[in-house]
Formats: structure tokens, sequence, C-alpha cells
């Protein structure tokens, strides 16, 4: 439930400044940074994501310690299928 | 047991332990609550109780939000759903929690419009591509979760989407804690405090626990090496006399919290007068419901809602569970009628739930050796 996810920004949208496309672990999906303060974010970056939402932007170790973590705690699939479960930002939206 | 080789330095985990067992006096009787049902799942998962001296007990806390909802609020929220024009979004977790007649996964299978989501912009996304249809999300969660509802939200209004309505549930934490603090039943010498919601609220909102009850409180990670560091540093601050807030989970949290999602929150949510939270009763100021500038999209005022009271199943003893009380093999359906597949009480659902962990990790001996 409060699972979070470290991802690595590689892009934000330019029609939609509020979204960022992450990559976590080779999935890639679209996220919300209407959380963060804006303009802090740029490609290259590491957040934390919950719920479709970049909660916090962190640090490179610390993105690599989450990720072990969720490892650890036996999450790491759940984490992934939480991300491809996104479908807010796609163009048709799956039952 | 297995054996996961993704720990920071099991070494420096050793180390740890020992320096626990030294700060631990012999003389005395610890008990720590961990607030957050992510740190029970990850303190069953590793048990970490056998890396601990007997001395230190580690008390679960109602850091579990689909474990707190009380049964009323589930029958309420599915009382939306099965009307032909409504699809009703939740959750997993929330998928499986049982209510009067069921849970909302039973009552999709007999027929009912009920979606699992993974974040509350996809149900506001179903609302958009089904304009004919009115579009609930059954929100549920802590501090962690309640901005992304509030940011959903404000897009909704910002969008003109008049056919999405969200059904509140989000709780706060430190309404929560104080309610266990002043309970006489309830003897604790400190707390690990919750990880993921200190990232929205930061480490000020405790200060009170330090300051008017002289408990420490140390913000904590979720490995075992933070678990066990966290638990060290209270230990430290026991033996010193001192009573803080610490901050152990620093490559994480911010002190100050994340003030852009605290806006968001402000903007949309207004405080309960009081909340019913299963096990601990009703705890004043310790939810949050739409403010007036969001009625149109408040479930509460745009459903009839029964606004239904139910009492947990007798035999269930969730709420002595949920309060520390008793420890999950303690209850009577423990194992029994009360399993991961069948789940009679919310404890029983959530990985984060202490009955949930306790019977992977404990009663299966699934557990991970740290």
């Amino acid at each position: 439930m409060c699972l979070a996810i470290p991802g690595q920004v590689v892009e934000i949208s330019a029609e939609q400044p509020l979204l960022a496309k992450v990559e976590v672990a080779g999935v890639r999906r679209s996220v919300n940074i209407g959380l963060l303060e804006e303009g802090t974010v740029q490609p290259g970056d590491w957040v934390l994501i919950h719920v479709g939402f970049a909660m916090s932007k962190i640090e490179e170790e610390g993105a690599h310690e989450q990720l072990r973590m969720l490892r650890a705690l036996g999450e790491d699939q759940l984490a992934l299928d939480e991300l491809r479960g996104y479908t807010f930002a796609e163009r048709e939206v799956q039952r | 047991m297995k054996y996961v080789d993704e720990y920071r330095d099991p070494e420096l985990i050793a180390t740890v332990a020992r320096e626990i067992a030294k700060a631990a006096r012999p003389s005395r009787h610890y008990r720590i609550m961990e607030v957050c049902g992510g740190h029970t799942h990850a303190i069953y998962r590793h048990g970490l109780k056998h890396i601990l001296p007997e001395n230190v007990e580690l008390i679960h806390g109602p850091g579990c939000p689909v474990c707190v909802l009380p049964m009323g609020r589930v029958d309420d929220g599915l009382s939306i759903a099965g009307r032909d024009d409504v699809i009703l979004t939740a959750f997993g977790d929330m998928m499986r929690v049982p209510g009067t007649c069921g849970t909302p996964l039973a009552l999709k299978a007999r027929g009912a419009d009920i979606r699992m989501v993974y974040s509350p912009l996809d149900a506001l996304r179903i609302a958009e591509t089904n304009p004919g249809k009115r579009v609930c999300f059954f929100a549920i969660g802590f501090e962690t979760t309640a901005p992304s509802t509030a940011l959903t939200l404000l897009r909704a209004r910002a969008r003109g989407i008049r056919n999405f309505f969200v059904f509140c549930n989000h709780v706060t934490i430190v309404p929560a804690i104080r309610a266990i603090l002043d309970s006489p039943d309830m003897r604790l010498d400190a707390f690990v405090g919750p990880g993921h919601v200190s990232t929205v609220t930061g480490c000020r909102p405790y200060e009170f626990i330090a300051k008017d009850y002289k408990k420490p409180v140390v913000i904590s990670g979720f490995e075992p090496l933070d678990i066990l560091e966290s638990i060290l540093m209270i230990l430290r601050q026991l033996d010193a006399g001192e009573a803080r807030v610490e901050n152990q989970y620093r490559r994480i949290v911010p002190w100050e919290g994340n003030l852009p999602a605290l806006r968001a929150m402000a903007q949309v949510f207004e405080l309960r007068p009081y909340f019913e939270w299963r096990g601990l009763g009703f705890i004043s100021q310790s939810a949050l419901k739409l403010n007036a500038n969001f009625a149109a999209w408040d479930a509460e005022t745009q459903f009839e809602i029964p606004g239904v009271r139910v009492t947990d199943p007798k035999a269930a003893q969730c709420g002595e569970v949920l309060k520390g009380v008793l420890k999950p093999p303690q209850c009577k359906l423990f194992g029994k009628e009360c399993n991961p597949e069948h789940p009679v009480g919310a404890l029983m659902v959530s990985s984060e739930g202490a009955c949930a962990a306790y019977y992977r990790y404990v009663h299966t001996g699934e557990a991970v050796t740290a």
C-alpha cells in the first residue's frame, strides 16, 4: 500500500509538463510530477513514485538502496506490476 | 529459510545487533511500537525478533490503511457500486477487504462494475473515457497517499470532469499515535516512526511525542539494518534519559516534508471532527474529508450513503491485535477460519497487516535471515 518505487526520469513531456517518463528496471511509464516544486525535476534525476505520482526527488545512491530494499522485502515484482498498471497517460485505457 | 544477499553489509547487521544487546539494560523491559505496517512486514519477513534481545519487544502499530478501516466504511463504499451507471474503483489492497456482504471482488463477481486501479489518476481517466457513467474512487491511505487524491481532484476540477467522485477515507497518523499514547492499557517506551508518510509530513509533527510525552521517536527506513539502527538510536536515547525526534531515513525523508504535497492537501481536504478506526474507536480530527469547494466531487454528498456502523465479527480479534494487546496467533481465528486465502479480518488482507505478515513469515516459515 505504501509502496514507494524509485525511478529515473528519462523525459519530461513537452505538451504536458506535469508528466514525466520514468524508467524502473527497464520498464518505462509516465508519472505525474505535480507534487514536486515546479521546475525542480530534470531528465536524469531520480524520484520516488507512489500511486502514479513522484512524491520526492532522491539521490541516485538512495534510489539504488531503495531498489535493493524492495528486493529484500520481496516487493520488486509488485512494484513493476504497479508501474505497468498506470494507464492514465496511455492512449487507450485498458480494462 | 531463505537467504537474501541484497542486504547492506551483513557484518554491519551483526555489529548493530551487538550494540543493541549492550544498550538494552537487562533490568528493563522495552516496549517499542513500529507505527507503520511496512515496518511490521519487514520485521516479520526478516525475523528481527530473533536478532533483538528478549527484553526489547516490538508492538505493531496502526499504520496499515485497510486494517484500520472499520467494516461499516467498507459497506458504505460498496453501497455506491451495483448501480447501473456507476463504476467503483479501488486499489488492489482494498479489493479483498471483507464488508458485511463480502469483498469488493466478490461483489464484482456478482456483476457490479468494480475495477482495480494503481493510481487515482487511472480512476479519473476511466471517468473521462466513460462520460455516461459515474466513476467513484474508494480513497484510502495515510499522508503518503492523500496528496495524490488531492492532486487528482484538482485536475478533475481544472478539466471540468463532473462524473468523477471520491469516497474519502484518508486518515492522518499523528492523532492515532496520540490516541494510543492516551490509552490507559498502552504502555510504550518509544516509537519507530513511519518512513514514507514522513516524506510528506516531515518530522516536525512527531515532536509533541518527545516534548509532551517524553518518548523518543526515530523515523526509520525499511531494510533490516535501518530498523535495527533505529532501535539502537532509541535505546541510546532512553539510556541517556533523552526524548527527541531523530531521522534515520535521511536519504529519503526531508525534515520539513513535501510542501507542495501539503499545499495540495490543504486546498482539497478539511479535517473531520472525528472518524472511527477499527480497534481504536472514534478519534477526533483523525481523518480527512473533501472541503466545501469540492462538494460536487464528494461521493458522500453526491450519493446516498447509509453511514452504517458494523461491529466486527465477534470471534475475530482484529481490534486487540491492532492495539498490540494480542499478538496475531493469539486470535482465536488465526490460521483457521481466517487465513490469507479467506481473510475474515482486514489484518489478514494487506501485506502490511500484522496477521498476514505473521502468517506468511512465521506460521508458514517463509522468513528470510538477515
